[in-house]
């Protein structure tokens, strides 16, 4: 029993991270996914913003749970959504303004991220805080993880540089196009054909594997 | 233990009441947090919006130590009281000794992807632009946003004469006083840029020529 728990922890973790990723997966939240990945430096500003909202909020809505009347769970869910992405935007325009400016509107957009509030509904208004816990952590790392891995793929092609700092030399030609959003699409396009190939070759394996245990 | 709300609502439907309360107090609490961290990072945000502006001024007017926030009141720079509408302010740069070297006009104006918003040194005596900075601007990166990266794009604005006013050439052909080198690519952005520091000469030159006594700097030194 106490084993399976533990089990759970780590399943509920690592589902938000990889199997039940919420961009390659889920194909959540890409509003924010397209529109500030042009670097890395960025990405990760944002993916950092989402996960402090998404398990600041997690952890608030499985706790106050069974207070709150399930005719008003979403207006309340949003309210304390949107009391953390505003705590986030004046927060980073206080410490850090310089990436606050690039980022621009999209911080108060992480209100309107379906994710989060998809996490809300689906997870932590049914679980204990722990589990919710655990599952925003998976989720909002996952996040985190496909933002970087999309921005630093734009950067690197579009700029020649990773975190400003530049890779191949004078002689590289940028590939613009990377940087503004038709890259965004071309990228999260092979992003997901290279989860999805992985997904498969792994279904496929595991068939095999049956097979050859069944025979 | 695990007590889901949809199991223990059920048969007790709550009252308006408990809804309107519930609701009434998630506003409120969350009222509450965001104007304590509103007023917890207004000072560092306002002292950082100084800083930027002030760096600004001395940077598009080399060789000033000393500035002020001035207004056009009735045929003449003055003093502004801080009451003034924020496009009706310039920023007087002053030498050590208190004498006026020129002044930092701030000007905004749509760019390719949204407004720009930029300051400029403008030394009245010689009718020259001096120096240019981007504020804010949001045009595309890696093209648009050579405006303040490529340096330069930005050094065609360290000597540039405003007679008749400043135009636009394409990249390499600069050859009279008042021409820019446009960015390759980014033809529209620099125009915009161009077109910013027209429109406030446009509005601020003659006033800055109409008034004979040069503004003096406040004794409290008007920082």
């Amino acid at each position: 029993m106490v084993r399976k728990k533990k089990e759970d922890v780590y399943q509920e973790f690592i589902k938000g991270l990889w199997r039940d990723n919420p961009v390659f997966v889920q194909v959540l939240g890409m509003c924010p996914m397209l529109a500030v990945t042009n670097s890395a430096v960025n990405a990760l500003a944002m993916g950092g913003a989402t996960f402090f909202v998404l398990v600041a909020s997690s952890f608030l809505v499985s706790s106050l749970k069974s207070w709150i009347p399930k005719q008003v769970r979403i207006s309340t869910y949003i309210i304390i959504i949107a009391t953390f992405v505003t705590v986030t935007d004046f927060t980073l325009e206080a410490l850090v303004p310089t990436i606050h400016k690039e980022l621009g509107a999209f911080i108060p957009l992480i209100v309107a991220n379906c994710m989060i509030l998809g996490r809300q509904e689906a997870f932590a208004s049914r679980n204990s805080v722990r589990l919710a816990v655990i599952d925003a952590l998976g989720m909002a790392s996952g996040f985190l993880f496909a933002l970087f891995a999309l921005g630093s793929v734009r950067e690197i092609l579009g700029e020649g540089a990773l975190f400003g700092v530049p890779l191949f030399g004078p002689h590289f030609e940028p590939w613009v196009i990377m940087i503004l959003p038709p890259g965004g699409f071309l990228t999260l396009g092979l992003l997901l054909l290279f989860f999805n190939w992985v997904k498969e070759r792994k279904d496929r394996l595991a068939a095999q594997l049956a097979e050859g245990e069944a025979s | 233990m695990n007590n889901r709300p949809e199991l223990t609502m059920k048969g007790s439907e709550p009252t308006s009441a408990r809804l309107v309360i519930t609701l009434g107090f998630a506003g409120l609490l969350s009222g509450l947090i965001i104007v304590s961290v509103y007023e917890a990072t207004l000072p560092t945000i306002t002292a950082y919006k100084a800083k930027v502006l002030k760096e600004a001024v001395f940077k598009v007017l080399p060789g000033v130590s000393n500035m002020q926030r001035l207004t056009y009141k009735e045929g003449g720079m003055t003093p502004a009281t801080g009451e003034e509408e924020e496009e009706d302010v310039v920023f007087g740069g002053y030498d050590a000794n208190g004498r006026l070297i020129g002044y930092a006009v701030p000007n905004a104006g749509p760019g390719f992807q949204d407004t720009i918003r930029l300051l400029y040194g403008y030394l009245p005596q010689e009718r020259k632009v001096v120096g240019m900075e981007i504020l804010q601007s949001r045009e595309t990166p890696g093209l648009g946003d050579k405006i303040y990266k490529d340096a330069a794009f930005v050094a065609n604005f360290e000597k540039l004469s405003v007679d008749p006013e400043i135009v636009t050439v394409k990249k390499g052909r600069k050859s009279a006083p008042n021409e820019v080198d446009a960015i390759t690519g980014a033809t529209i952005s620099s125009k915009a840029v161009v077109q910013i520091i027209n429109r406030g000469n446009q509005r601020w030159v003659p006033r800055f020529s109409g008034s004979e006594t040069m503004p003096k700097p406040t004794p409290v030194g008007g920082q």
